[in-house]
């Protein structure tokens, strides 16, 4: 049975929406395959809107992996804003696939990459238009495997009842073998039905199907146990790996929009995994130990990069990109290799300890000089002791400092408010630090328009670090205190230098309800699915996001069950507590977790195990994984110039 | 410093392409070709390309132009076929050549455009069409990012059929998914004025005078553009391009 496109009935809609263009497809470097051919077919969403989603290197990564397997086919699938939503409905279009246009129902498997919890209710319209049962109990053999990864599928609790399955952890190996499962099970002529392809997924020990563990809840509201129901199903499920980055060069073809992103750029992943140590970074935790990619294999990654793509600017991924142990090797080679080409490098993350002003010079010589940013997280030296962030403001007077002098006129600083025992003073030295770094510019520049622009985003405890625990700030205290900074960058003795310093901040509301789907459990389910009966969508978007239907909805569906919002958000839980998320297994030790957030609570460090000793996070040993990194000492060849005006050098245009 | 200038298409679903959607195509288009581009000096350097005009978003186009500045020669109808393969299908590259004296700019006078009315019956679009070119003056509203604005849609009407579908062009109005003889197709000159009369301001200028609705959104495609010559049609842009390269 061929699916045939659901493009024309969906183009005569196309005039009638903004941005048409996302909903076309066409990219260059995407692919549709023969749907006949094919014996596994993915849809692969990210659920927010195209121009976000499509830049997502993990979509990106998994379209190509699954798509390079002969007998494999992956299409992208993103939300549709409201004003094509509606027309969809009125005119019955499902929701479909950007490539094929195939509609979202037809797949064997639908996975979905959850980088923030805020994406949820967009999984329920995805679903809702396309036809399939939001809740995983009423599908059929006929509907696809709903599957959940990224970040937020270290705890999918809260979106149990309507996923079939979620995978923690890296994605390159984890869909092959999911791959193959499925493959078997249908050329087996689908013994056992859904419940038995779900069984063989769960086996396997790294696929979570909710469904197959019983959770039970004590009269006081806090979790009982969690257990599997059934033989064959593990007690707990482990993250996956991907350590050898070398050996999985993906993208290799960048996928190139006709619309614009919020990426203008290609991006190499440069390493994976961070050891830093952020007590609030759930990154960070959660993608241990660090595995770099070698000088090579990035060379090589841009190179086939920028000629398959076309792109200005390319971005040395990672989680703290300054941190790679030959950083300074590669952006020396790639600046040699890209001279007069206009290609800009960019380092998205920096820490400011480990960035210099070579590094900084190497970047800017070939492209564009956009701004710099830092990230010393806390205003205070004591809060950047609680949170594990160990930047002295005079490193970052010292850096922020060589970046004006030599040529850059704006520095951007993220802070985050409402960090555990965080107080208004430790706020309001973000002002100071502010103020300290335009003195700082102004005398190494000589000039008067230097600009400092800080940025401040609320905290939101996240499930499997240090801080799973504690108490999130509420979001009037948040507000407060970010009212009492911004009097305090304005205030009349400083003017001069206020004047200087743009501040950005959200208010805390939406930020509590990231909080109750991060650490929600399974109950929360219901609130998710209220909110979206009630009209919710992109909560990521301030303009969509409405915080009055989150909280009445979490009144309506939760205090029935004696627990509540402040339950689930503001409330400190105790070491003996059973979390939602224990039966999934980051790799990190639980006690070492509570060990660091007590050291925490002490403001006392926590070093880096990339240059000093293990401290036994328990990922190595529970996980078979090792550190990997370099430096190997090798070069990058050719280091000579590639092209004029363009990347790529072709013969055939100029002899 | 070389100048080419080329002549492209913008057809079926990348009609839905923004003009800086298109410029965005482009400039990486180039850089994977491998064009050796010019830059801009300063700060923030750019590839040097100059834009003329551009079909509004959802409209389709046979006769779009922009022109490219090269650091080192190449050989124009080389440069049309590597960037053609390098753009998405849907964006084409017609021709390219190397610039003569004079700007293309002005040489932009008019626009003649196809606008499929799939619904409309030719009889009711002919009708429609006689009472617009009897008037004089026909007001339209347009929604712009700054509000309401009302322009005079008639005077910048040069010319305008109904044209039976037999007379399409080869390669133009494709995936038509109605039946042909409830297809009204209509073909307008329109003059290239401040601010710009486009076929959509045509279309509501019908409405206007005629009430006449469409079913759905028409299908709108520029066929060419250029100066008016003396008996209402549009001499080819490129044409003292080419001389002056032959001469």
């Amino acid at each position: 049975m061929s699916v045939e496109s659901v493009f024309p009935q969906l183009e005569p809609l196309l005039p009638r929406v903004s941005k048409p263009v996302q909903y076309v497809g066409g990219e260059l470097n995407a692919t549709v395959k023969d749907w006949d051919a094919a014996t596994v077919r993915w849809a692969l969403m990210y659920p927010d809107a195209y121009e976000v989603g499509l830049p997502n290197q993990g979509v990106m990564i998994l379209y190509e992996v699954l798509n390079e397997l002969p007998d494999v086919l992956a299409e992208r699938t993103y939300s549709v804003w409201p004003d094509l939503e509606k027309l969809m409905r009125e005119h019955g279009v499902p929701q479909f696939t950007v490539d094929g246009h195939r509609p979202l129902g037809a797949f064997d498997l639908l996975g979905v990459s959850f980088s923030t919890e805020l994406g949820y209710t967009n999984l329920l319209t995805a679903l809702d238009l396309a036809g399939i049962p939001l809740h995983a109990a009423d599908r059929t053999e006929d509907h696809p495997v709903v599957v959940a990864g990224g970040h937020a599928a270290f705890n999918p609790e809260p979106i149990a009842d309507f996923v079939d399955a979620a995978v923690l952890g890296d994605g390159e190996e984890a869909v092959g073998e999911i791959t193959d499962i499925m493959r078997r099970w249908k050329h087996e002529g689908r013994p056992g039905g859904r419940d038995e392809l779900l069984t063989r997924l769960a086996e396997t020990g790294g696929v979570y199907v909710p469904r197959f563990y019983d959770v039970v809840y004590r009269p006081d509201g806090h979790l009982d146990t969690v257990r599997p129901n059934r033989e064959r199903v593990p007690e707990t499920v482990a993250k996956r790996t991907t350590m050898d980055l070398d050996a999985w060069p993906y993208p290799k073809k960048p996928l190139v929009p006709l619309a614009e992103s919020v990426h203008e750029r290609m991006s190499v992943e440069i390493f994976r995994g961070c050891t830093r140590g952020c007590r609030f970074c759930q990154a960070g935790m959660i993608t241990r130990p660090v595995r770099e990619r070698s000088i090579e294999g990035i060379g090589a990654m841009i190179q086939n990069g920028l000629a398959a793509s076309g792109f200005e600017e390319v971005g040395l991924l990672s989680l703290s990109s300054a941190d790679h142990s030959e950083i300074g090797e590669i952006t020396k080679q790639l600046a040699d290799r890209y001279e007069g080409t206009n290609t800009g490098l960019s380092l998205p993350s920096t820490r400011v300890d480990a960035f210099n002003i070579d590094l900084a010079n190497e970047l800017s010589r070939n492209g564009r000089r956009s701004g710099l940013t830092f990230a010393p997280e806390g205003g205070s030296e004591r809060i950047r002791r609680v949170i594990n962030k160990m930047v002295s403001e005079e490193d970052l007077i010292k850096t922020v400092s060589a970046a004006y002098a030599n040529g850059w006129r704006q520095v951007k600083l993220y802070f985050m408010c409402g960090l555990p025992t965080e107080t208004d003073e430790d706020v309001l030295q973000i002002a100071e630090m502010a103020k300290n770094v335009i003195r700082a510019g102004r005398t190494a520049s000589g000039r008067k328009d230097i600009r400092c622009t800080i940025s401040i985003g609320g905290f939101v405890p996240k499930p499997h670090t240090p801080f799973q625990w504690a108490a999130q700030t509420d979001p009037d205290t948040v507000d407060s205190r970010l009212r009492k900074l911004r009097e305090a960058v304005n205030s009349d003795r400083d003017r001069s230098l206020g004047r200087n310093i743009g501040m950005r901040y959200h208010d805390g509301k939406p930020s509590l309800i990231e909080g109750l789907l991060s650490r929600g459990d399974r109950r929360v389910g219901r609130v998710i699915e209220r909110v979206w009966r009630d009209g919710g969508r992109f909560d990521g978007w301030s303009e969509h996001f409405s915080y009055d239907r989150w909280v009445s909805s979490a009144a309506a569906e939760l205090e029935p069950l004696g627990v509540s919002l402040d339950w689930f958000t503001t409330r400190e839980r105790t070491e003996a507590e059973v979390l939602p998320w224990d039966h999934l297994d980051s790799g990190l030790d639980k006690q070492w977790l509570w060990d660091d957030w007590m050291d925490a609570l002490d403001a006392r460090e926590q070093d880096d195990c990339r240059w000093t000793p293990c401290f036994d996070c328990g990922v190595c040993p529970a996980m078979g994984t090792d550190i990997e990194i370099g430096p190997t000492g090798r070069k990058l060849l050719p280091i000579s110039p590639v092209g004029v005006g363009s990347p790529v050098r072709n013969p055939a245009l100029t002899q | 410093m070389q100048k080419i200038r080329l002549r492209y298409a913008k057809r079926g679903r990348l009609r839905f392409t923004s003009h800086r959607d298109v410029a965005r195509a482009f400039e990486r288009a180039l850089r994977r070709a491998g064009v050796p581009m010019a830059y801009s000096q300063g700060f923030n350097p750019h590839p040097k390309i100059s834009w003329i005009g551009a079909a509004p978003t959802g409209v389709a186009s046979e006769a779009e132009y922009v022109e490219i500045q090269v650091v080192t020669p190449v050989d124009p109808d080389r440069l049309a076929a590597v960037l053609d393969a390098a753009l998405a299908p849907g964006l084409d590259i017609l021709e390219a050549v190397t610039a003569g004296p004079g700007g293309l700019a002005d040489r932009m006078e008019a626009s003649d455009w196809r606008v499929e009315l799939p619904g409309v019956p030719p009889g009711e679009l002919r009708a429609a069409l006689d009472r617009l070119l009897a008037e004089e003056h026909v007001e339209v509203e347009r929604l712009t990012k700054d509000g309401r604005r009302t322009i005079d849609a008639r005077p910048a009407v040069i010319r305008a059929a109904v044209e039976s579908a037999d007379d399409a062009p080869r390669g133009v109005g494709l995936d038509m998914s109605y039946p042909e003889r409830s297809c009204g197709i209509l073909r307008v000159v329109v003059r290239q004025t401040t601010p710009a009369v486009r076929p959509d301001d045509v279309l509501s200028a019908l409405r206007v005078v005629a009430a006449l609705e469409p079913p759905v959104p028409a299908k709108a495609t520029r066929l060419a553009q250029g100066r008016l010559d003396d008996e209402g049609g549009l001499s080819d842009p490129l044409a003292l391009d080419r001389q002056a390269g032959l001469g």
